[in-house]
């Protein structure tokens, strides 16, 4: 598994594309930092661009490697390999490229802001965190759609379709269900359905950190109450980590019973 | 060396493999024939485990391919269409597939047999059809694998390369080795092959020496046996 990792990291890195993403984070962090001016205020802002923006890249650039690599898996495909291995090397490969050029192209200029003399240093470290999860959350999501459906134009749809669901409808549809339910008690439904999406996770976690759930309203209080900060921090965690686990179980499971 | 049972498969609703039974249990050369969609390619795929049969077991070397995929450092394949990642030179794609195999020295001899020294360096989304396919030739041929599948060898190849490809095929059959061919090329099956598998409507419907079928279809012209065959079927 190594070695597809190897080269499909290395086949990503030589692609202009990683180096628009590092780009333009790069430009993000710089922007945020001169119009804020103040570290902790620029991670808040920034929190609100990797929660969207995190999944959708994961999404785009996960269905695109797998569709564009056809040729090269079914090289592979043919030679002394395990399946799960082709299929892991060849996600980690986008989910670990994806994972530097955030870290990379935001830490640089938050260093050299002097992130490391700040306090904001470990909101800052949670926000990279959440975005490297959010990252292999996605792609591996994205490599299940792209693994299921043949046509390109069809699973691209849905991936997309997938995307706009968790970040979008997603909260519309919870926030009417609490609104048209408000006279009952909601407190542990409002819980498990944060903890059903991972990108309202991803803001609950942060949010929690930050010490400002006032922010997010109704779920992050219920939150606060119910975990208190350390213990929500955990369960968060491990809700994301499973997340992740799923639809990595789930590209072995379909990788070994697809015809090539 | 190969020993396949029975073997099913159907693809959505289109029935490919109907019960195959093949048995190759020596060197030599078997050329696998059949009308366009009969299922050659999928019988391959199908010993590779590239398609996952519905029913039916194979054995490569006694061991059953579903097991594990380490009976694969035993089969060199040759794909029918030569895709490979067109971001990649062909010096590193020979490379890499080497650094997956394990080390051999014979690509050297294959590179210089076929004349690829001047597109070493080139991608290979750039090269033309035929250049493609020999450096698909130089892939299969550089490990020394019991077992050699070619699925259409011939695609693209000029006339010195196909002499070059023949002459390459006649010295793995000395070493003792099982190789699989499918072509459409009746010549050049007729000229390499010393057993035919014809496979019609997902069955093996017949396997002998060309001989053999020139005997049971009472024609003296290969191609015209073939082609005999099908018009009884089809007509």
């Amino acid at each position: 598994m190594l070695k597809i990792l190897k080269y499909s990291f290395y086949d990503l890195m030589r692609s202009s594309w990683s180096y628009v993403y590092l780009g333009f984070y790069l430009l993000l962090g710089i922007v945020l930092l001169f119009l804020n001016n103040d570290l902790s205020k620029a991670v808040i802002t920034l929190m609100n661009v990797i929660i969207v923006l995190v999944p959708l890249i994961g999404t785009i650039f996960g269905v695109m490697y797998y569709y564009n690599s056809k040729e090269f898996t079914e090289l592979l495909l043919a030679q002394p390999l395990k399946r799960s291995s082709i299929f892991l090397g060849q996600y980690l490969g986008v989910a670990i490229s994806l994972s530097m050029s955030l870290i990379i192209g935001l830490g640089l200029p938050f260093i050299a802001y002097g992130l490391f003399k700040s306090s904001a240093i470990w909101d800052f470290s949670l926000l990279l965190i959440v975005g490297v999860f959010l990252t292999f959350i996605f792609s591996a999501l994205a490599f299940n759609i792209a693994l299921s459906h043949e046509n390109k134009i069809k699973g691209f749809g849905y991936a997309i379709l997938m995307w706009l669901f968790l970040a979008i409808i997603y909260d519309g549809l919870f926030l009417m269900s609490l609104i048209i339910f408000e006279d009952y008690p909601l407190d542990k439904v409002s819980l498990i359905g944060t903890m059903l999406n991972p990108i309202d996770l991803s803001r609950t976690l942060i949010l929690l950190k930050l010490d400002i759930s006032a922010l997010l309203g109704y779920t992050g209080a219920v939150f606060k109450q119910f975990f208190g900060t350390s213990f929500g921090l955990i369960i968060s965690f491990v809700m994301l980590l499973v997340w992740v686990i799923l639809p990595v179980f789930r590209i072995v499971f379909k990788s070994r019973k697809k015809d090539f | 060396m190969v020993e396949i049972k029975d073997l099913h498969k159907s693809f959505s609703k289109n029935n490919v493999l109907n019960g195959v039974d093949l048995n190759i249990n020596k060197g030599g050369i078997f050329a696998v024939l059949g009308p366009n969609g009969s299922g050659k390619t999928t019988i391959i795929k199908s010993i590779l485990g590239m398609v996952i049969p519905n029913k039916g077991s194979i054995k490569v070397f006694d061991s059953d391919i579903k097991k594990s995929s380490d009976y694969r450092h035993k089969i060199d394949y040759m794909p029918q269409i030569a895709n490979f990642p067109s971001n990649l030179k062909v010096i590193e794609l020979i490379k890499m597939i080497k650094d997956l195999r394990g080390a051999t020295d014979k690509d050297q001899m294959l590179i210089e047999t076929f004349k690829l020294e001047p597109f070493l360096n080139k991608k290979l989304g750039t090269l033309s059809g035929g250049t493609k396919q020999k450096v698909n030739i130089v892939l299969t041929f550089m490990f020394d694998s019991p077992i050699i599948i070619l699925d259409e060898p011939t695609t693209g190849l000029d006339p010195i390369s196909l002499i070059r490809l023949k002459e390459l095929i006649a010295t793995e059959k000395q070493k003792g080795k099982a190789i699989l061919i499918t072509s459409h090329i009746m010549s050049f099956v007729e000229e390499v092959a010393d057993e035919i598998v014809f496979i019609l409507e997902g069955k093996i419907y017949f396997r002998g020496s060309i001989k053999a079928l020139q005997e049971k279809t009472k024609e003296k012209d290969f191609e015209h046996a073939i082609a005999n065959i099908l018009i009884e079927n089809h007509a």
